[in-house]
Order: structure tokens, then sequence, then C-alpha cells
């Protein structure tokens, strides 16, 4: 029933993914279906009706559009989710200050550190204080909070037990605003998260709040990243910031990178996705993001003895530090030049010396890059053959970035690199090298590499058409895209992306998630696929709404072997 | 009382109705009750990141790991320190959060390797945990991993558990020829709606792509198994605490399947953030991102021999990490990647009590590049010797292409 339904071009947008036109042999794609596959790869999958809309503007024309994403006007029901999300657009001394850990707090109590401007969030703080206040000396376990039975009537307390969610939140919102903080402090963490998805987008953001400030920033980058992927007009950008994100990748969950993350996709990435990839290499080097996650922060000349002054339990005691290479490898292997691009451990320790001193000023406040000369190995290095003579300070390490942006070893990486993201997982020679030679004679030019593969008769050969598996991400995505559902509550299926396999800015290595669909394929990630795919259609996913009378049951559909490609 | 194993050859029959029993579920079933003798298991785990060996197992006898490591170093065996090594032979002793596993070592039931890894001088992550899980150092064009193909050749039909990996991704390790399974909860390990998945087990038969029909399978046939072996709450024997969070999960799980006897003869656990460059040890031996995460490993590892009882007589656990650490520290009280690191190997057949290998010492003119502890034993020299002696599985050509292992001993010859 539903596949008829599904047949009968409800989603006639869609109709081109289904079996009918997988097991076609012919020599050339037909237009429908380079616009399936173009929609396909350069978008995170069709929305219904998307096909026909393509159609009629034209395959090249929305090409050259998604290619300029700054002459696509973006989408209100993108913007309208935004919105609420603030940390998005602030700096990341902002996002400490208004969204602290618990040692700012404390510096804010003892007037170490200014309370933020804002009287609301003032407030939240000052209550937030107290609660440590009352909780110093215990566990974590037993922290004192107010009781329930002591701030509710009895009937209150059984609305709050019993009510459905809606209920809960309308009751909730009626409340002062002091007594709303209070119930939420109060109420245990399972019962707080029960709320979510009925909760609008600000007393949402409170109750993670509750729970502690900085998830709200992790909540926000989280939430922001479906909301693009799902509602941005500006598909192409979205996927390629998912791609130079994941190139450069940076692991959230470490350390000050909580408060440094969603400004490096912000500025350091997104802005440069079509741009010069020297200036996204740069972007990268000397985002404090990139600089505490590769260690580069810390890194020293070895020959010299630097006080200095390390946050948390060891402030204040001298250290001795050396060089840590570990940035210099990952920036040759996995930025640049590829494992197989030709650099000895000798360059590896000659490229870690010429960035000794990019370092980050103020790191637990947020953290700015800043060149420190005193930390810098003055001396003369050589960078694979190229002498780089003493003295050059912080000009050592742009000269470095500049031979690696320009290393035909990095245009082959980089090349293979979206050519495996986008075209294959296997991708051919040819289309890799012609796309080197561009990205060679443009000067590292983005767009014009996407534009060589994009015209490469490979990408739109018959081999390549639905040849790919599904990432994680590309799977729900699509998935919710398929079904024109609403989505509210971002962060849930964020968690349902992190049961199949791919949590958002959460890959530990630096290697980023794999490019390669069949890395994907596998029993567990295969499991949660299908019944992420149930659970959706059937409205079961908390905070995304599928119109039930519209699609029908679809799920076995989206679970099914062939949406599970692309 | 009926034993587990009864319980599961009912339930597990039930699940799929008695008559229409796979022929792979009826073997293992049958052969749980034989007199014919168990398969034997072996335990891989990966710690990733590169674990620090030397701290680990502490070459405390040598004056060059002091010096090269003046406020990381563990300190020197001595009576009623928390934070001093733990003897093991007047040499080396064991970090202080590894006590957990003094016992096992002190019975006989653990040994060591040191100064082992992959020769491939490689200081990349992803690399090197590649060539180790591959098993073939410097080759990458090798598709599959050691241990799916250590897997020993039998006649179908085959337990669709027979090699598992806990995770939410199947590992470099396990792909290959061999059916191989990834789960990260057994008792989730289903698809709620039994309508819905009889339609997408038709579709998965059918589907195009051989990759995605094989996996479809073996998702398919794993589930119903899975299903009966977690229908009833697990309760660990012997008084077993796993330490909370995905490890001990991991090998709590591990120990749940063994202890079905659903045909499992290999299985995977990896454990993650092991990349101290920076504050690997703390003011103290027992503060510091080193300790807190072998604590976990020695507690997880403990939980498991106590779970499984006399079962570790044909259990064999092994640890392995991609490479070790610089023999100094960098002075952000880390160390950055390094060469040679250390291999235990607890229970079935193994001589333990013993730290094997040839140590080659810290001076700075033994040390690997000037900066490494040097190798002196190829990990598949060891893991070779766990195909072979333990799993049975003579033919090791297939398994490391290329290279023919050169046993260190830490098995008993099988009779």
């Amino acid at each position: 029933m539903a596949q008829r339904l599904w047949l009968a071009g409800v989603l006639a947008g869609c109709l081109a993914a289904l079996p009918v036109f997988s097991a076609r042999s012919g020599p050339q794609l037909s237009d429908e279906e380079k616009i399936l596959h173009a929609l396909n790869r350069l978008t995170f999958g069709p929305r219904p009706g998307e096909v026909a809309q393509v159609k009629s503007m034209g395959l090249k024309k929305w090409i050259n559009l998604q290619l300029h994403p700054d002459r696509i006007p973006e989408s209100p029901a993108l913007e309208a989710r935004l919105a609420p999300l603030d940390t998005l657009r602030m700096s990341p001394e902002e996002r400490v200050a208004n969204y602290p850990p618990p040692q700012v707090v404390r510096a804010m109590v003892e007037g170490r550190v200014p309370f933020p401007q804002d009287p609301d969030k003032r407030m939240m703080i000052r209550r937030l204080a107290e609660r440590f206040e009352q909780t110093s000396g215990k566990g974590a376990d037993d922290q004192a909070k107010p009781e329930l039975a002591a701030i509710l009537t009895v009937s209150e307390r059984r609305t709050l037990r019993n009510a459905a969610p809606e209920e809960k939140v309308a009751w909730l919102r009626g409340l002062p605003l002091e007594k709303q903080d209070q119930v939420l402090e109060a109420m245990p963490a399972g019962m707080r998260r029960a709320l979510y998805p009925a909760a609008p987008p600000e007393l949402r953001r409170k109750i993670e709040w509750v729970s502690g400030p900085l998830q709200v920033v992790a909540a926000d980058l989280q939430e922001a990243k479906l909301y693009r992927v799902l509602y941005s007009n500006r598909q192409l950008e979205q996927v390629l910031v998912d791609f130079w994100y994941n190139h450069f990748n940076v692991f959230l969950n470490k350390g000050a990178d909580r408060y440094m993350v969603t400004s490096y996709e912000r500025d350091a990435v997104r802005p440069h996705v079509l741009g010069k990839f020297y200036d996204l290499l740069l972007a990268t080097a000397q985002s404090p993001a990139m600089l505490f996650y590769l260690d580069n922060w810390q890194s020293v000349d070895p020959n010299r003895e630097v006080k200095l002054f390390l946050a948390g339990r060891t402030a204040g005691k001298s250290a001795r530090r050396g060089l840590n290479e570990n940035y210099a490898r990952e920036l040759m292997e996995l930025h640049t030049l590829g494992a197989d691009g030709g650099y000895t451990q000798k360059d590896v320790t000659e490229v870690a010396r010429c960035f000794t001193g990019w370092t980050i000023r103020n790191p637990r406040q947020g953290g700015s890059f800043f060149f420190n000369p005193r930390m810098h190995d003055p001396g003369a290095k050589v960078v694979l053959g190229v002498q780089i003579p003493a003295g050059g300070g912080i000009e050592d390490g742009l000269r470095v970035l500049e031979i690696l942006a320009h290393h035909p070893a990095t245009a082959r990486h980089i090349s293979y690199q979206l050519a495996q993201r986008f075209a294959a997982d296997n991708p051919p020679a040819s289309m890799v090298s012609r796309m080197s030679l561009t990205f060679l004679e443009k000067d590292g030019d983005l767009r014009e590499v996407m534009k060589t593969m994009l015209a490469a008769p490979e990408f739109w050969a018959p081999e390549t058409f639905r040849a790919k598996s599904k990432s994680p991400l590309e799977m729900v995505a699509s998935a919710v895209r398929a079904l024109d559902a609403d989505v509210d509550y971002g962060f849930a299926l964020a968690n349902q992306l992190a049961q199949l396999g791919e949590p958002l800015y959460r890959k530990q290595e630096p290697t980023g998630y794999s490019n390669a669909g069949q890395d994907w394929m596998n029993s567990a990630g295969l499991l949660a696929r299908m019944n992420f795919a149930l659970a959706l259609a059937r409205n079961q996913v908390p905070g995304v709404r599928v119109d039930q009378a519209r699609f029908g049951d679809e799920g076995v559909h989206l679970g099914s072997p062939e949406f599970q490609r692309k | 009382m009926p034993t587990r194993r009864v319980f599961l050859r009912q339930s597990a029959l039930a699940m799929v109705g008695s008559g229409a029993a796979p022929l792979w579920l009826r073997r293992v079933l049958c052969a749980a009750d034989a007199p014919s003798p168990r398969k034997k298991i072996l335990v891989a785990v990966f710690l990733r990141g590169a674990a620090d060996g030397l701290n680990m197992v502490v070459p405390h006898a040598e004056k060059s790991y002091y010096e090269m490591r003046p406020t990381i170093a563990v300190p020197r065996p001595a009576r009623g320190s928390q934070d001093a090594a733990i003897e093991l032979d007047g040499f080396f002793g064991l970090h202080p959060a590894l006590a957990p596993l003094v016992p096992l070592y002190q019975t006989g039931h653990l040994a060591i390797l040191h100064a082992a890894g992959s020769p491939d001088p490689t200081r990349s992550h992803f690399d090197a945990q590649d060539y180790m899980e591959s098993g073939t150092p410097g080759y990458k064009a090798v598709q599959s991993g050691w241990l799916n193909r250590a897997l020993p050749w039998e006649r179908a039909p085959l337990s669709p558990v027979r090699a598992v990996a806990m995770g939410p991704v199947l590992p470099r390790s396990l792909r290959g020829p061999n059916a191989s399974i990834a789960v990260q909860r057994l008792d989730a390990f289903q698809i709620r709606d039994p309508e819905a998945a009889l339609q997408l087990e038709a579709m998965y038969r059918d589907a195009s792509d051989p990759a995605m029909r094989a996996t479809g399978r073996e998702t398919f046939e794993a589930m119903r198994l899975l299903e009966a072996v977690s229908r009833q709450p697990y309760q660990p024997a012997g008084g077993a605490e796993y330490p909370r969070g995905r490890f001990g999960d991991s090998l709590r799980q591990i120990a749940q399947l063994i202890r079905a006897d659903v045909g499992v003869e290999l299985a995977f656990a990896d454990v993650g953030g092991w990349d101290h460059h920076v504050n690997e040890v703390g003011r103290s031996t027992s503060e510091g991102l080193l300790t807190l995460r072998l604590r976990e490993l020695g507690q997880a590892l403990a939980a498991l021999w106590q779970d499984l009882g006399d079962r570790m007589r044909d259990v064999a656990v092994v640890t392995m990490s991609e490479f070790g650490r610089t023999a100094r520290e960098n002075g952000g009280r880390g160390t950055d990647h390094g060469h040679a690191n250390c291999m235990f190997v607890l229970g079935g057949r193994v001589r333990g009590g013993k730290v094997y290998g040839k140590w080659p010492g810290l001076a700075p003119e033994q040390l690997y590049e000037g900066r490494d502890l040097a190798l002196t034993t190829d990990f598949r020299d060891l893991l070779g010797e766990l195909v072979c002696r333990h799993l049975g599985n003579r033919d090791l050509a297939p398994v490391f292409p290329g290279y023919q292992p050169k046993f260190p001993g830490l098995l008993q010859v099988p009779a």
C-alpha cells in the first residue's frame, strides 16, 4: 500500500529514487537521472517536488547557482529556526561569559570576572552559583537542590508527574520566571529531558541551561548543523561545510574546544569552502580550535626555558615544555599532502619547529590566536627541501602553509578526497588528475576544482549513479527531507545520528569520518538505520513531525537497501 | 536447575521455530551438549590513540627511564605507596592503576610482551592502526583485517555471531571474507516491528549490491540469535564488577555471549583516549589522564576474568595499541608518538607471570631514532602464535601475508 502511494507520485520529485531506475544499464544517464544524481550528491537528498523544480530551472543553471550560494536567498524556515540559537552569533569570549563553565561562574561570584550584561543571564548565573555553593563539599551525586515537594502543591506535582508533555510545558510557561527556574532545578534530570520535545526553543534552552550552561552551546551547534542540512536552500554549501569541517576535523569535547568549535566552523571553515585552499588552510591553522585540538598552542622551542601559566591545577607552576609534533604531522598527513605525500619524520619535526609560538591567548576565556616570539624556535629550518632562514618568526609557519597549499601532492590529495566524497569510493584516476591540474593552475581555487569535477564525464557516468552508500548524516537528512518533515527539536535528531554511528562534531580522531560509503556498511549501523526509518515514518522521533496523511508509512522504504544508496 | 545453555537452546529454538531452525543454530546447540571440545575464543582489545607502554609496564630498573621522564615517571616500587609501580620481576613494575591485574600475573594467567609492535616507522595514528588491524604493516592495499582472516576454515553452516565487534562500526580488524558483525548493545539488536522486519529482510535478500546483501543477511541472522541471548537480564558471575562506561559494557557483553555458547570465536573491543600529549600524569601517578584509562582497562579485564571463570581456559585476551610513545616526556606532562609498546595476553594456555621480549634498553644510543623504545618483537609474532596455538589455525600465510611469525612462546604448545 505504502509502496503504491509512493509510486502514485505523492513524492513526485522523489519518484526517481525508486529501484525502477537503479537497474539501468544504458550508456548514458537520462536527463531525469542526471537531475536526481545531482540532488543526491550535491544536496542532502531531494525533497518532494525538487526534481521537477530543477528540471524547470535547468540543471546547469541550478548547479551554477549552488556554486554561488550568496546568490541564493536563504530559506525563512531555516532562519526562523536559527534565530533563537544565540550562541551561534557570539564570539568565543561571549560564549564563555554568557554560558560559563563552573570555574568561570565561581570567578564571577568572586569578582575576578565580570558578569554578563544581560540581566536575565546575570540572575541565572547567580542562581547557578548558589547551587554550586550548596553543593561544594558534597559529592556530585548528592547535589543539594530544592525539593519539588517543598515548592509545589499536591495537584501541581501531579500535573508534573502525570500530565502529557504539552500540558506540563503549558503549565511551566504560566509560572512566574523565578518559580519556573526553581521547578526546573528541582526536577530530576530524566523528567526535565522528557519536556524537551514539547518545549519551545526558549524554554528548552533554559532546561539545558539548568543541566549546565555549556550544554546550550553544544546543543545550539548540533541543532544549527541539522537545520542547515535539512532546510537551507544553499545545499551545496552545507555539503561542503560538512566535508571541509570533517577534513579539518576538531573534536568538540576536548576541553576548551567546547567554546571554540562554533566560531571555528563559522569563521574558519564556512567562508572558504568555495574560496582559495590557502585561505582555508591559514584560517584553520590560526584558529584557537585547531591550535588547541592538536596541541600546537603548547609547542615550545625545546631550547628555551619558558615560565608558563597553565590552566587549572598546575596554575602558577613553571613548567618546561617542548616541541609538540601533533599539528605538524596531521597538517601534512591529513590536511595537505596526504600520507603518501613524500614527507619524512624530519620534515614533521622541522614543520613543528616552524609553528612554535603559534599559540592561544586566554584559552579558558574563549581564546584568540597570537604569535608568541618567546616560544618560537628562531633557528633555520628545512621543510620538504626548502630552506627557511633563521629569524623568520611568524613568517616560518606562513611559509610552510604557502609551500603545502601549493604542493602537487596537496592538489592530488584534496582532489581525491573531494572526488571520494562526491563521486565514488574509488574515484577514477582520470577525474582526480584533472581536478588536481585545476587546483594547481587556479591557485587552489576550490570552486574551480568543483567545476572541473562536475564537468567530468566520469561524474555523470552510469557506474557512478546510485553507486555510493550514504553516511549516517546523509541517510538521516535525506529521509527527513524526503518526507518533508518538520523538525523543531534538532537535538533529538542529533542523538539519533549518534546511534547510527556519526555523533556530530565528536569524531575524536583527526582523520574525521570516512568519505567512503562502504565504510559505513555494517550490521549495527544498518540495524540502527532501519529502526530510525521506521520510527521517523511513524512520528516516533521526538521533535520531528511527518505528515502521515500525506505520506502514509514509508518506514520500510526509508530502511530499504535502495534508500541507503545515493 | 536448567542451565543457561538449555534455556538458550529452548528459547532460541522457540524463537526461530524448531522445525525451521537454521542449520548453524542446530549445530551450535547440539555441539554445546556434545562431549566434543569447545571452540577456542580469541578476544582482541585495541587501545586506540597509542597507549604509553613505558608507563604501563614500567622499566623501573632503568636509570634513563627516570632521567627522561622527570615529572611523569611512575616511581620505583615501594611498600605502602599508592603511587609507586607494583613489582613484577625486579626489573619491570605495573602501573598502580593496573592493580586488579596483579593477582592474574602472580597466578600465571597474565603474560606481558614488551618492546613489541609494528615495524612500520609511521607515527600517524591512522596509518599505524590501519596497519596493525590489516596485519600488513607498510601495505595499504590489503582490504581485510587479520582477525577476520584468522578464523579457522569451517564447513558451513556457521554461527552468525562467530566474529563480533562491540561498537557502532565494524573495525578494520574484522573486515573481510568471513561474516562478522558489529553490535552496540545485545538487547537493542532488534527491529521492534516484526512485520516490518520481515519486509526489510526480504528487501535486503534481493538487494542489488552484494555488500549490502551480505550485511543484511548477517544482521537479520544475528538479530534472531541475540534476541534469544538477551531475553534474560545478564548477571555477571564470580562477583565480577565491570567498570562503568563503553569499554566495561563491551567486555561484559562479550562475556555474556561467550557464556551463552552461541558460537562466538572472535570478539573485538576497543577503547580510545590514549593519545596523551598533555597532562598524561598529574601531580602524582594516581592523577592524570593515563591513570583514568588504566583503571578502566585493569578493572574491565579483571572483571572479564572473574566473570568467565573456568571458561577462561578456552578464552585468550590480547591487547594492542598502534605504537608506543616517546621515551622522553614532552614537557606538557605528556608524551608524543613513539614506536614499540607492550602487549598483554590473558587466559587460555598462557604461560603467564612473566614479562617476555628482548629488552632493548633506554640509553640514548639504544632508542629508536634517538627518541623511542626500540622494537624487538613484531606484533604479528604474538598474534600468529595466538592464531596457531590458541585458535588452532596453522595456516598463517593468509593471515599475515608475506610474513612468517616467530612465536615468542607465551603459550603452551598444545599436546
